[in-house]
Formats: C-alpha cells, structure tokens, sequence
C-alpha cells in the first residue's frame, strides 16, 4: 500500500491559540551536563522586516550526541530532564531567544560524526509549508568536514553557523533575499 | 552506524509550494534560492516525542472548558493518523485550533467584528490510540472574511499539527468542511496543485461518529511520511 503524505497548510496568525500550551525556551534542567548556551535571533522576511507573527521548533542531541528517542541505540547516556525539544514563538519583533546545552556530535552517513548542530522548523503566516534549517556552533572543528554543510556551495554555508555576541550566539534566519538562510527539502 | 533508512519525499504536487502568488503573504515569506536536498540521518529520523505526562485527558473535548457551553452546532472530529505504508500511527500529539461558531478566534491580532465566545477557546490536544485513531468534541468553526484580495472569506477550517514517530515527518495543516461553498474559492486550500491531494483536506459527514440529539460526525484522516523500506546510499 503506498499513500501520500496529507497536504501542508499555513499555521496562520493565530496559532499561538493551539500551541502555546507546549511552548518551551529553556531547555535545560538542574543536573544536565554540557556547555549552556543562549541563542537568539531574528526571523526576517523578503524586505528584511522582522515576522512577529511566526514561530520555530527545535530539536537536538544532548551532550553527549544522544537523542531522547528509541530510534537512537547507541551506546551513550541519556540525560533525564534534557528532551531536546523546544517551541519559541516571535515576540512583537520578529525576536526568538532560547537557552540550551550545546549537543554533542551525531552520526552521520557511514558513521562519520556531525559537526554539532540543532535542528529548526520555521514556521508563520504566509509559510505554506515549514522551512527546515540547521543551527551550527563557530569554532567548531567538524564544521570543516560536516557532511550536510558540504552540500551547500561555500558562499551560503555561513547562514548556518552562529556568530559570538556577548555571552551568546546570535543566529538570524532571513527567509529571502541577498542573505537568505540555506533551507532544506527534509 | 551504518546508514539508516530515511522517510519518504512527497510526491510531487501533492505539497504546497512555499511560493503561491494568489496567497498574498507567502510573497515576501517564501524563499527564492531552491531547498538542498537533506538525506535523512540519526537526526531527522529521531524527534520530539510528547508522552502521556504531558497531556490532558480532558483537553479532546472543546465544549467543556468553560462553565458554560459554547454557542453553536456541535461536532466530533475523529479519524486516523497512518503513514504512507497504511500504519497507524500510535500515541502520537494531535493539537488543533480554530475560530468559534461565530468565525472569531480568541486572539488580539483578530479584529473580526463577529462576536467573541466566552465558554469558547478553541484549542484542544491529544494523543492517537494503539490505533492511530484520534477524536475530538468541538464546534463547528464559522467561516470569516480576510485581507487577502476583495471580498476574502476563509472556508470553515480547523487547524491541525502533528509530530508523527520523527522530525522529518512533522505535519501542520487545515481541515475543511464537505459541501462548504467557499473551498474552491480559498487561495491557501488550492495551493496544493494535484487536485486530489488537496480534496484530501476536506473532512467528510460521517453517521457512525455523530452521536444522537448532540453532535454531528465528521471523519478526517491524516496520512504521514512512510519509512523507506531501505538505507539510502551514500554517493
């Protein structure tokens, strides 16, 4: 048997109604291991006008590159109260903020490791479908081999490593334009 | 690790494209340079997982959150979540929301001059059964008028959203109503161009889930990624 996949429809202005109940911004927990990192940002349309009405997900390892899922068998420890996801909806200016634990390396094709990274759903009025995106670490040596930022020419692989502000990382998603954020077909 | 078998692609058609014109607002907010392609890996075949502990039982039932009942006519959205290979789907999140009989959603942004419900919210959440079966208890949501072009309405919808077993499979979408007049009308319902993937979208009357002297049946199936059979291989 082989069916296809129900259609996408927008979110619409007003899904803060539906979702708010499972927002969450800090995904850490007392007694969870790893390097606690703030990530903000703004989601930026075609005119570079901030989104207010628009909303991402977040999904990760923790840190040890352990996913919170059955499908993930290896051999490393999970982290009670660390679940990996996160929902952040806008504020009135197109602004996100959440605070984390930098995951650790997964595995990739062959084994490989993968550069750390935090998965991204976008999505908000106008967005028919989500836009999946990636969130990369700077500084970090498996950037250089990761093999999902070797599938983007050089030029646009800087829209998915966040830069050093203050204490933080700020990582902006531009939807459209001259500095638009690689996304994904998943 | 070896490679890992990824989920299925859409077909093509049978998704949105980010970009569709005659929905105004997908203009400025839809990208221009084409998606990379993402094989799946241990990342997007794991996903947030929403488990018993955080959901409510009573929060399937829309008509009792208030202290008194909701105006208008009262439904039962029920159905089946299963992947493209025809499996169920089981315990998975199902959240919904939507406008009130009148057509006004409990929201700032909404200044509709239709009037607000105060035994009305209009979200609601639950899980799928061993089953995949799903049910909610609500009202049927009015239709409104919108910005989009002269004379806008939106057709009677109710907003869903779906996590399913990963993250490649995560599904947010709109149910309509059989018969409703402005469906061939509505720019978001026809930005899906294969025409029976998107009359896939609208729910149909159905005499087994209508319970007698209070509520309507209405039966909306929702279908996921299917898991690929085999690993892709790398090139």
């Amino acid at each position: 048997m082989s069916l296809v996949k129900t259609t996408s429809q927008t979110v619409g202005p007003y899904f803060a109604i539906g979702l708010t109940w499972l927002n969450k911004s800090d995904l850490t927990a007392p007694g969870v291991s790893g390097k606690k990192v703030t990530i903000e940002g703004r989601l930026l349309d075609a005119d570079g006008k901030p989104i207010p009405d628009g909303l991402i997900e977040v999904w990760q390892a923790n840190s040890h590159g352990k996913y919170a899922h059955p499908e993930d068998k290896q051999d490393k420890p999970l982290e009670k109260g660390f679940q990996g996801f996160g929902r952040i909806p806008m504020d009135g200016n197109g602004c996100f903020r959440f605070t984390t634990i930098q995951p650790g390396p997964v595995p990739g094709p062959d084994g490989k490791p993968q550069a750390p990274h935090i998965l991204v759903s976008v999505f908000a009025r106008g967005m028919l479908d989500r836009l999946v995106t990636r969130i990369y670490f700077p500084d970090e040596p498996l950037n250089n081999s990761d093999f999902v930022l070797n599938l983007i020419e050089p030029a646009r692989r800087g829209t998915l490593i966040a830069r050093k502000k203050g204490e933080g990382l700020e990582w902006n998603i531009v939807v459209q334009g001259p500095e638009e954020t690689v996304f994904f077909n998943c | 690790m070896s490679n890992i078998a990824g989920y299925r692609r859409p077909m093509a058609g049978t998704q949105p494209n980010h970009l569709h014109p005659p929905y105004a607002s997908s203009v400025a907010r839809s990208p221009r340079q084409p998606l990379v392609y993402l094989p799946h890996t241990l990342s997007e075949v794991t996903g947030p997982i929403v488990g018993p502990e955080r959901v409510d039982v009573k929060a399937f039932d829309l008509t009792k959150q208030h202290k008194g009942e909701p105006l208008g006519e009262r439904i039962v959205v029920s159905g089946r979540v299963i992947d493209e290979n025809g499996r169920p789907v089981p315990h998975t999140l199902v959240e919904i929301w939507q406008a009130n009989s009148a057509g006004r959603y409990l929201h700032k942004v909404d200044q509709h001059n239709a009037p607000l419900d105060p035994n009305f919210t209009g979200c609601g959440h639950t899980l799928t059964d061993s089953e995949g079966r799903y049910r909610f208890v609500s009202i049927r949501p009015g239709e409104y008028p919108w910005k989009n072009h002269y004379n806008a309405w939106r057709p009677a919808h109710i907003h869903f959203s779906l996590f399913g077993p990963a993250f490649a499979t995560r599904l947010v979408t709109q149910m309509y109503f059989q018969g409703d007049p402005l469906i061939p009308y509505d720019p978001i319902f026809n930005c899906t161009s294969d025409e029976k993937a998107r009359n896939r979208l609208i729910s149909q009357f159905d005499w087994e889930s209508t319970i007698p002297e209070q509520a309507l049946g209405y039966k909306f199936d929702i279908i996921l990624n299917g898991r690929d059979s085999t690993p892709w291989e790398n090139k």
